[in-house]
């Protein structure tokens, strides 16, 4: 019976799928650590180059809190990471989405001080027309700096438009929806944050949690 | 089949039998990657690393794997080193891997791979089959980086940009630029300027073969005609 070619073939292909996973396996447990440890750091340059990292002294990459508004932040779940000092708020970063870009949606990390003005705008990933759309992107063009220190107040609400719509901020020559897009869900993440700012800091803050699971992650990687 | 010599294998992979312009396999990495050198190397290493660990294995068990679960069990063989490297190049290489994370997987769909595994692996032993991998890989790496640093040249008037991914801070002045005010042809960065780049290659090498056949042409009745004086 053992000896039927067909079993003799699954035993082999079994055998296989055995070892293919056994591979995978090893190699997850072997970089998983780095990995993490890769986003984590990732994730951490671009909320410090937002919000600077002597302004804060928590963790801000696991203080976080989700929020959800699909009208002003573009997604239903929204991820806001806060930075606190002495337990004081200082920012805000929201990972806010423009869902009307040239080419779908443009992702977007909005941070926001304590005192409502704008700590500085990235664009974390987008679908935009290379060599057109994509001077959002900071190695691109200055362009995205623009709405560092900006607030709801300055300018007007009303301003808050690309110029070609009446507003105060530059379109790009051939590409005028992609800021237009940027431009709408910065001011609607200032919107959601002037109703809803304060009660975003309430959660418990994280930090000490936070630094010993660092500490864990690094005991582990020196292993 | 013990007739092949190294040097065969290596012309093969690298030209008579090139895997993107001779085979036109692999196609759908090769256009999606290749709008910068740059990407083009990191994927081609990415694919050879891959070629070299398939072609072994297979050729490892070629003895073992009866033929009618042969195909199956290649395909275990490649998505799982493609699994492996990409969980690697995500650990060491982060930053070229957020560029060509999503591309990465696609290696399992190249065509070329499970060809070179069919063809040369199953049927040659290890060292051989090694070789061809590599051979195949290389070949495959310099198309891809061609491809890129045209694009890259004609689109956006700079070369080996984000070098610094790949071979650290030092490399950023390898990097070279036509300057601000080069304005690019955005076609070639493009879709199409993908499959117009690659025709426009496959043309130039089916030239260059064209023209050596001719020579040869040409010179075998003179050689002949010398040897009958």
């Amino acid at each position: 019976m053992i000896k039927h070619p067909i079993t003799i073939a699954g035993l082999l292909l079994a055998m296989f799928a055995v070892i293919g996973v056994g591979l995978v396996a090893f190699t997850h447990q072997a970089t998983k650590d780095q990995i993490a440890e890769n986003e984590r750091m990732a994730l951490l340059n671009s909320l410090n180059a937002l919000v600077p990292s002597e302004s804060i002294d928590n963790d801000i990459v696991t203080d976080l809190t989700i929020v959800s508004d699909q009208e002003k932040l573009g997604t239903a779940e929204t991820t806001v990471y806060l930075g606190r000092k002495a337990n004081q708020p200082v920012a805000a970063v929201f990972t806010s989405i423009a869902p009307d870009g040239y080419s779908g949606q443009i992702k977007l990390l909005v941070a926001i001080l304590a005192d409502g003005s704008l700590g500085g705008v990235r664009v974390v990933a987008h679908k935009e027309t290379p060599g057109l759309g994509d001077k959002i992107e900071v190695e691109k063009s200055d362009w995205i700096h623009v709405f560092r220190g900006k607030s709801l107040g300055n300018p007007d609400p009303a301003k808050w438009k690309v110029k070609r719509d009446g507003g105060i901020f530059d379109q790009f020559s051939g590409a005028t929806i992609t800021p237009r897009a940027i431009v709408k869900a910065v001011k609607n993440t200032l919107l959601y944050y002037k109703d809803n700012g304060k009660s975003l800091f309430l959660a418990k803050p994280k930090t000490v949690q936070a630094d010993t699971e660092t500490a864990e992650a690094k005991t582990e990687s020196a292993k | 089949m013990s007739d092949i010599t190294y040097g065969k294998l290596i012309r093969d992979g690298f030209w008579n039998n090139n895997q993107a312009l001779v085979a036109l396999l692999g196609l759908c990495p090769l256009l999606a990657v290749t709008n910068t050198a740059i990407n083009g190397l990191g994927l081609g290493i990415a694919t050879t690393v891959v070629f070299v660990l398939s072609n072994i294995t297979v050729s490892l068990i070629r003895n073992i794997v009866r033929n009618e679960i042969r195909l199956p069990v290649f395909v275990l063989v490649i998505a799982s080193f493609v699994t492996a490297v990409e969980l690697s190049m995500n650990a060491w290489f982060f930053e070229l891997y957020k560029i060509l994370g999503i591309f990465i997987p696609l290696i399992v769909t190249n065509c070329a791979i499970i060809g070179r595994a069919e063809a040369f692996a199953s049927k040659n032993n290890v060292i051989k089959s090694t070789v061809d991998g590599l051979a195949m890989g290389i070949g495959f790496t310099l198309v891809l980086v061609a491809l890129g640093a045209a694009r890259e040249f004609v689109g956006m008037g700079t070369l080996f940009t984000q070098a610094h991914l790949m071979f650290g801070e030092a490399a950023r002045g390898l990097t070279f630029s036509m300057g601000e005010d080069f304005k690019g042809a955005l076609l070639a960065i493009l879709p199409p300027g993908a499959f117009i780049g690659l025709g426009l290659m496959l043309a130039l090498k089916n030239n260059v073969d064209h023209r050596a056949d001719e020579r040869a042409k040409l010179a075998t009745p003179e050689k002949e005609a010398e040897t009958a004086a």
